[in-house]
């Protein structure tokens, strides 16, 4: 699935990497995959044998990253292979590592596409910690180490729907939100999960800028249902490897039948509330985004036609364009917890 | 004199260039994973970049006092038309795909290209109205139906204000350029009529 015939790898593919990836860090990388290699004393594609085997999706060997600390590599030495069949699997043809890495809407690193990427070479995913407040028995400061020691991960292959109605098929690693929730034990009090991001003007050039509208950091929120919900992941990898920053190191929430801004990156705040949270789209234009934000062909956005999509990557020759399915095809899995609720309303 | 000649068709040939840019990315499959996208708003950027620069001509004129600038005002504004044209045509076979039915639609109900669309319907007048002998046919008519540049550029940067999300910088820096190149003629048309 992922080998290509030369022919099929467009310059646009090969070139990048240096947009990506700043050159000292390039360097630096290549420099500790050839001493990697040579400590274990074997070529790199045998040593990589050991992690990650028989996962349906890796990222090309010469693009897999470092780890952020020595105690991620052990944590992806043993990784679920994503089963054969829905809800956690999709036959639909992935989008490729090098396009998932460069094509990103992640405004603290700039307003681009390419930006996330190409802006992020100082971004720093360890140390990490996360607070967790709120209605909850355990609240605190967590190392991130603590935080993913008792989970398992897992890869997933879910659809992910933008708002600007393009799509790709995404392999995540990850844990079920429900399982890092419990954890904490909500209370009875704890109806809606409010989550946070980063802000670090010194890695984030986008905060930097003058003319955003935004008030960070950017927040999202979930209702304790759908964040119990088994399809909601919190990832930390994607095609069997480290996040990158672009999307979304060390670690961020993937809620695959909802447009992707709710799909909130580099969590570091988990609050416990009762009542709905203000998420940054919504305080922004709230005529526009709405809380729920599931995919919704029959509902348009104000600036979006929602009915079908653009699937990446395309080229200007064959572009496949193809109908948005409720609930981005998890309807099987969500829909019960929206009976009753008018969808054109709550959108 | 000689040199004066070689003005225009520079201009007309520079003007090309971006076109030629873009051509040269698509045959090389170069633009991204989202083709579409990128093509759109290279089209669209190049329109306010060639209106913008259509309407510094007279304020240049005034300054340099070089006649030269107004002389190439018009072919400049007609390139504004041009990329618009080709915004256009991009929308509606790669992002419309055809479906006509949601053309009438996306004008009506999306305010972003309710705004666009009215600011190219504006240029395609003055486009059409730019040769000679409409210039003569239309009289004073001309000046006044010309002067809807204006209102073309604002809802141009309006256009892109719309389609901006988090950070709206490229509209403040289109809508800076846009207001000083306005404001400079409100100066002058205020100052009276002695230049």
């Amino acid at each position: 699935m992922l080998i290509k015939k030369p022919s099929d790898i467009n310059p646009s593919e090969i070139t990048p990497e240096s947009v990506y990836r700043n050159r000292r860090q390039f360097i630096e990388d290549s420099g500790r995959v050839l001493l990697g290699a040579a400590t274990v004393g074997a070529l790199p594609s045998i040593a990589s044998a050991q992690a990650g085997d028989g996962l349906k999706a890796r990222a090309p060997t010469t693009m897999r990253r470092n780890p952020p600390a020595a105690w991620w590599a052990d944590k992806f030495a043993d990784i679920k292979p994503a089963p054969n069949s829905a809800p956690f699997y999709t036959g639909e043809t992935l989008t490729p590592y090098e396009d998932v890495v460069s094509y990103n809407n992640f405004y603290e690193f700039g307003m681009n596409k390419g930006d996330p990427s190409s802006n992020s070479g100082n971004y720093k995913a360890d140390p990490w910690s996360v607070e967790i407040s709120g209605e909850v028995a355990k609240p605190g400061v967590y190392n991130l180490e603590d935080i993913l020691k008792p989970h398992d991960l897992e890869e997933r292959i879910y659809r992910l729907r933008c708002v600007e109605a393009w799509s790709m098929v995404i392999p995540w690693v990850g844990f079920p939100l429900a399982d890092l929730i419990k954890r904490f034990e909500p209370t009875s009090k704890a109806k809606y999960i409010e989550f946070e991001t980063l802000v670090d003007p010194e890695t984030m050039p986008g905060v930097r800028s003058r003319f955003a509208i935004v008030d960070w950091p950017y927040r999202e929120g979930l209702r304790m249902d759908e964040a119990m919900n088994p399809l909601t992941l919190m990832a930390v990898g994607v095609y069997g490897d480290y996040l990158p920053p672009q999307n979304g190191a060390p670690m961020r929430l993937i809620v695959p039948w909802k447009y992707g801004f709710k799909s909130i990156k580099a969590i570091v705040k988990i609050n416990f509330r009762e009542t709905m949270p203000d998420t940054t789209w919504v305080d922004l234009q709230a005529q526009e985004y709405g809380f729920y934000a599931n995919v919704n062909p029959a509902v348009h956005h104000p600036r979006w036609r929602q009915d079908t999509e653009r699937r990446l990557p395309q080229t200007l020759f064959s572009r496949s364009r193809i109908a948005t399915q409720p609930f981005n095809g998890y309807g099987e899995q969500v829909a019960s917890m929206y009976e009753g609720m008018d969808l054109s309303r709550y959108y | 004199m000689q040199m004066r000649k070689l003005i225009k068709p520079l201009v007309f040939i520079l003007a090309l260039l971006p076109l030629a840019l873009l051509l040269l990315r698509i045959l090389q499959n170069n633009l991204g994973p989202d083709p579409v996208q990128e093509l759109s708003l290279e089209t669209g950027e190049w329109t306010l970049r060639f209106l913008i620069i259509a309407l510094a001509m007279t304020p240049l004129r005034r300054i340099t006092n070089q006649v030269e600038f107004t002389r190439h005002r018009r072919m400049i504004g007609l390139y504004a038309l041009f990329y618009a044209t080709l915004h256009l045509i991009v929308w509606l076979m790669f992002v419309l795909e055809f479906r006509w039915f949601a053309i009438a639609e996306e004008i009506l109900e999306r305010p972003y290209i309710t705004v666009g669309f009215s600011a190219y319907l504006i240029l395609l007048a003055l486009g059409i109205t730019s040769p000679k002998f409409m210039v003569r046919k239309l009289g004073k008519n001309w000046k006044r139906l010309h002067k809807l540049v204006y209102l073309a550029a604002i809802l141009g940067v309006l256009h892109l204000l719309w389609i901006l999300r988090l950070d709206i910088a490229p509209a403040v820096f289109y809508g800076a350029l846009v207001a000083f190149l306005l404001g400079y003629r409100a100066w002058f048309s205020l100052r009276g009529p002695h230049n």
